[in-house]
């Protein structure tokens, strides 16, 4: 009995170990590449080209990051990624309050206004999360010239604010679902109405979901590189744009510092967000997989 | 004049008829409970009521008004949800408030109305909480004190106290009670729990199926059930239907029970009408007996049930005792220790108090 | 009998739909009319500016004969076939061990996780400079003693491809760990208890009980990864730029550079329709059992 127990306990701790290592393998690979980029974008381009790939800095210097940021050439001009950068955030906020307040109305009216084909509008709207942009790029591109919107920041916040909505509808969908009609009837009872309703008492209920929306919005549209790549050019271009003509300017010694000091100005905005906000994060990411 | 008339209302979902030609009226400071099980069309005649679902014939008035075509902030109603339905964001008092406030009801008299209800539930002390800080009970009384603010005409209760455990949900019917004496209002009650029917009620609505099967003081739905449905429903353990016989000798009716491995029951002494009597002669009827309307006696005769008892059940206050009848199982209420399992015992019926249904139709026979 | 609504009742009946009318109307236009309008391009003349007459299918025998989006069609096949094996397995491995009560879980699954918060831009950016022969892991390698070892895929037109695959494990394993993880969560615990006391060692109820339990969550890894698969561009814009040569050439980068660069806008348009069908054939069945499945649910 006893020697059972002992073997039972040693296999225990041995299962453990297994679990416990596998996982931190798992995790130090997942976390090479960030540690490769930060550290490549603080050392010396000497260093780099003497060897040192996965090692710590000899000494650490933030030219790189400066030349990212305010020179760095992609083709056309030497303005580093910083115009760019003003140009995402531009661009990035009006269309994530936009897209995700006529989500939230669009989830109020399809939960709690159920009316005859309001289901068939939502299963037309959510088609639009697994769109294949592809197949919108050449229309809207004739659009948005007919309109004057060619190439614009303004047409870019269209296009994101347009193709958004299904996302952020199907967010608030799911949310508003969970709340009871019952509220909405009391509601009515006490003598509010539709957009009294909405104002009072959903969105104060909704705040968990509008935090969801706007990071997942926030993430969807910075990281964006086919609408940017095909409605902007030159000056209005977007972080990701100018961040992959920057990397494959092909003159002189290729300065991988700079690209990796480049990659991480990009990237940082929404791992902030992810470091901050990561459970709202990873809603927004399973809300696709949950039901509908 | 009724408070709350409805008038032949009907609700269609497409083809689907789900309330057939409804009419219930009463008075002011009437308790009407619509009892019935989930799909009955309870709960959808209580919406019509409120203004939450159109009403697809027919008519409701409240207090002389046609309200068919009024939104439910014009009917002069109150209603307490099952789920409670407060405002998640808002504190209690707010939640008291909020409806005042779209009325545009001046500060002061929103403060004297929020006291007032506070002191009325005894929940002063909970004004400032939000309502994910509440246990049930207290959620409940804030959906009420939301509809005593009102103070309106009528007040409707949606099943309100399904959401609670056993122990508190007699406490609170017991506080419903209270309220509704101390206010005197008139208030329409759904629920599916037929001592909540029984306790609270001054009317009582049956349904099924759309229909109301029975409309009545809950005394009379329990003594003389319109039908085998409202008999089953109303009252646990259930009325006991049992197939029989019916005689007449003398002018007098008798129902006759086979009882397995015994001589059959002759039962006399059945209140009904000699025409009844005389048109169900010599046919099969269903005889409706409450399980306390046995008692054990010591003397076997004709009139008396002497049976095999099958299975005790003591509750503590008395004992159920199982056996056969009729060719269904029978329950009788007895005295604790009264009877044993498994052995014969002699039962007298209070036979003045049995109803009996047509076998086919299963409508009472008067 | 007839009554008549008051106005404000009428107003209020008809607002909701009046919000969301112009939702659906912007839906209409920029999903299904746009598609219609790129359906109508891909059977016209189309070459550098869209002209509206009518060729029949002739941009799609084009398209069918040209070798490139041979290798773009072969390339997505490889590539999402690795790319849902290794990221749905990894995925489900990791949720796995991290359900059993591991101490430092938050942590771990902010690790595994993080990569999905980085645009495909900075992904490819990053795994260009690791798997750079000259300066990357190859020469890590090297410089630890094994100096015979090649690590050189991503120069290598029949390997490239393999590349993009390991980029792209690594950005979406956390997502396919993050359904796994909530579909275990929800499995009821006393099925695991109930097992155990019968005798059956954890790998054993893991793989005839939990697993088959997980099928709803198998079912939204599978179809939501294929869509990511079908649709990626950036990445290999930033890892390989389709190169060497052609060799990492999909249907989303053709249809780019058909249309933007070599002017042949109808061909462009009709393999955007090809992806728009596979992605339809993926999508819709999936949407509508989910929706159907609610819809019961209620």
């Amino acid at each position: 009995m006893a020697t059972n127990a002992a073997s039972f306990r040693r296999q225990h701790r041995i299962g453990r170990a297994v679990i416990y290592g596998s996982l931190f393998f798992m995790a130090a690979f997942y976390l090479m590449p960030l540690w490769v980029m930060i550290t490549t974008s603080v050392k010396h381009l000497d260093e780099i080209y003497a060897g040192s790939f996965i090692g710590l800095p000899q000494q650490i210097t933030f030219d790189a990051w400066r030349t990212a940021w305010s020179e760095a050439c992609n083709g056309t001009a030497c303005r580093g990624l910083k115009p760019y950068f003003i140009n995402s955030l531009l661009l990035t906020i009006p269309a994530v309050i936009m897209s995700t307040g006529i989500g939230a109305i669009n989830g109020y009216v399809i939960t709690k206004w159920r009316f005859p084909g309001s289901n068939v509008i939502f299963g037309l709207l959510l088609f639009g999360c697994f769109l294949p942009f592809q197949a919108v790029i050449l229309p809207m591109a004739q659009t948005l010239g007919m309109l004057g919107l060619a190439g614009s920041l303004p047409g870019l916040v269209l296009v994101h604010t347009v193709y958004g909505i299904a996302f952020t509808t199907l967010f608030f969908r799911n949310y508003f679902v969970s709340i009871p009609d019952e509220l909405v009837r009391a509601a009515k009872i006490d003598g509010a109405g539709f957009i009294r309703i909405f104002v009072s008492i959903m969105l104060p209920a909704a705040l968990p979901i509008i935090v969801v929306s706007c990071i997942w919005q926030f993430t969807q549209i910075w990281n964006d590189y086919l609408f940017g790549a095909s409605f902007t050019a030159g000056e209005n271009a977007p972080i990701t744009v100018a961040l992959n003509n920057i990397v494959n300017v092909s003159m002189g010694r290729k300065e991988y510092n700079v690209d990796m000091a480049a990659a991480m100005i990009a990237a940082l905005p929404t791992l902030f967000v992810y470091v901050v906000a990561g459970r709202y994060f990873v809603r927004g990411l399973t809300a696709g997989a949950v039901k509908g | 004049m009724s408070t709350l008339e409805i008038d032949r209302a009907r609700k269609l979902y497409g083809d689907l008829e789900v309330l057939k030609e409804v009419s219930i009226s009463i008075g002011t400071g009437d308790f009407l409970v619509l009892l019935g099980p989930s799909g009955c069309g309870k709960s959808t005649l209580l919406n019509m009521i409120a203004g939450l679902e159109e009403i697809s014939g027919g008519e409701i008035r409240i207090a002389g008004k046609v309200v068919n075509d009024l939104s439910p902030k014009d009917r002069d109603i109150a209603m307490v949800f099952q789920s409670y339905a407060l405002y998640p964001t808002m504190t209690v008092r707010q939640n008291i408030e909020f409806g005042m406030k779209i009325r545009g009801v001046s500060r002061a008299e929103r403060d004297k109305a929020v006291k007032t209800a506070a002191d009325l539930l005894q929940m002063t002390h909970l004004l400032d909480r939000k309502p994910s800080q509440l246990s049930g009970g207290q959620r409940q009384r804030v959906a009420m004190g939301r509809a005593i603010v009102r103070q309106p005409k009528l007040f409707l209760f949606d099943e309100p106290l399904s959401n609670l455990d056993a122990k508190l949900r007699v406490d609170m019917r017991t506080e419903i009670k209270r309220l509704h004496a101390r206010l005197g209002t008139t208030i329409v009650y759904v629920t599916h729990d037929q001592i909540e029917a029984m306790t609270l009620a001054t009317r009582v609505a049956v349904m099924k199926d759309g229909v109301v099967q029975h409309l009545d003081d809950p005394q009379s739905v329990y003594d003389r059930p319109a039908n085998v449905y409202v008999a089953k429903f109303v009252g646990s353990p259930s009325m006991n239907i049992i197939p029989a016989k019916l005689e007449v000798k003398d002018g007098n009716a008798i129902a006759i029970i086979d009882i397995p491995g015994a001589a059959t029951a002759q039962l006399a002494g059945i209140p009904v009408s000699s025409q009844a009597a005389a048109k169900y002669a010599g046919r099969g009827i269903l005889v409706g007996i409450r399980p306390e309307l046995f008692s054990v006696t010591g003397a076997a005769s004709a009139q008396k049930l002497s049976v095999n008892i099958d299975v005790v059940e003591p509750t503590g206050p008395d004992t159920l005792a199982l056996f056969q009848a009729g060719g269904v199982e029978v329950t009788a209420r007895v005295p604790p220790r009264a009877v044993a399992a498994r052995t014969p015992a002699t039962l007298a019926v209070d036979t003045a108090k049995i109803v009996l249904f047509d076998a086919e139709t299963e409508q009472r026979i008067d | 009998m007839s009554r008549s609504t008051p106005l404000s009742n009428r107003i209020e009946n008809w607002l909701p739909r009046l919000v969301l009318a112009p939702s659906l109307l912007v839906v209409l236009v920029a999903v299904y009319l746009f598609i219609c309008w790129t359906g109508w391009i891909s059977l016209s003349s189309s070459m550098i500016v869209p002209k509206y007459d009518f060729v029949g299918l002739n941009q799609y025998v084009r398209l069918w004969s040209t070798p490139r989006w041979h290798t773009a069609v072969f390339n997505l096949f490889v590539f999402s076939t690795l790319f849902l094996a290794l990221t749905t397995g990894l995925g489900l491995l990791m949720a796995i061990l991290l359900d059993q009560k591991i101490r430092v879980e938050g942590t771990l699954r902010a690790i595994f996780l993080y990569p999905m918060a980085l645009s495909f831009i900075v992904t490819g950016t990053a795994w260009k400079w690791i798997l750079n022969p000259a300066l990357g892991v190859q020469k890590v390698v090297n410089d630890l003693g094994w100096t015979s070892f090649v690590f050189d895929w991503i120069a290598q037109p029949t390997f490239a491809i393999y590349c993009v695959v390991i980029a792209a494990v690594w950005q979406s394993t956390g997502f396919a760990m993050a359904i796994f993880l909530a579909g275990l969560r929800g499995i009821d615990n006393s099925v695991i208890k109930a097992a155990q006391i019968e005798g059956a060692s954890l790998p054993r109820i893991y793989r005839t009980i939990v697993v088959p339990m997980l099928r709803p969550a198998f079912l939204s890894v599978i179809v939501l990864l294929s869509y990511i698969a079908i649709k990626s561009f950036d990445l290999i814009l930033a890892l390989t730029n389709t190169g060497p040569g052609s060799a990492t050439e999909m249907p989303s980068t053709f249809m780019y550079s058909a249309t933007f660069r070599r002017d042949q806008m109808g061909v462009g348009a009709a393999s955007a329709m090809m992806m728009l069908m596979t992605v339809a054939a993926i999508i819709v069945p999936y949407l509508y059992s989910e929706l159907k499945e609610s819809r019961d649910g209620h």
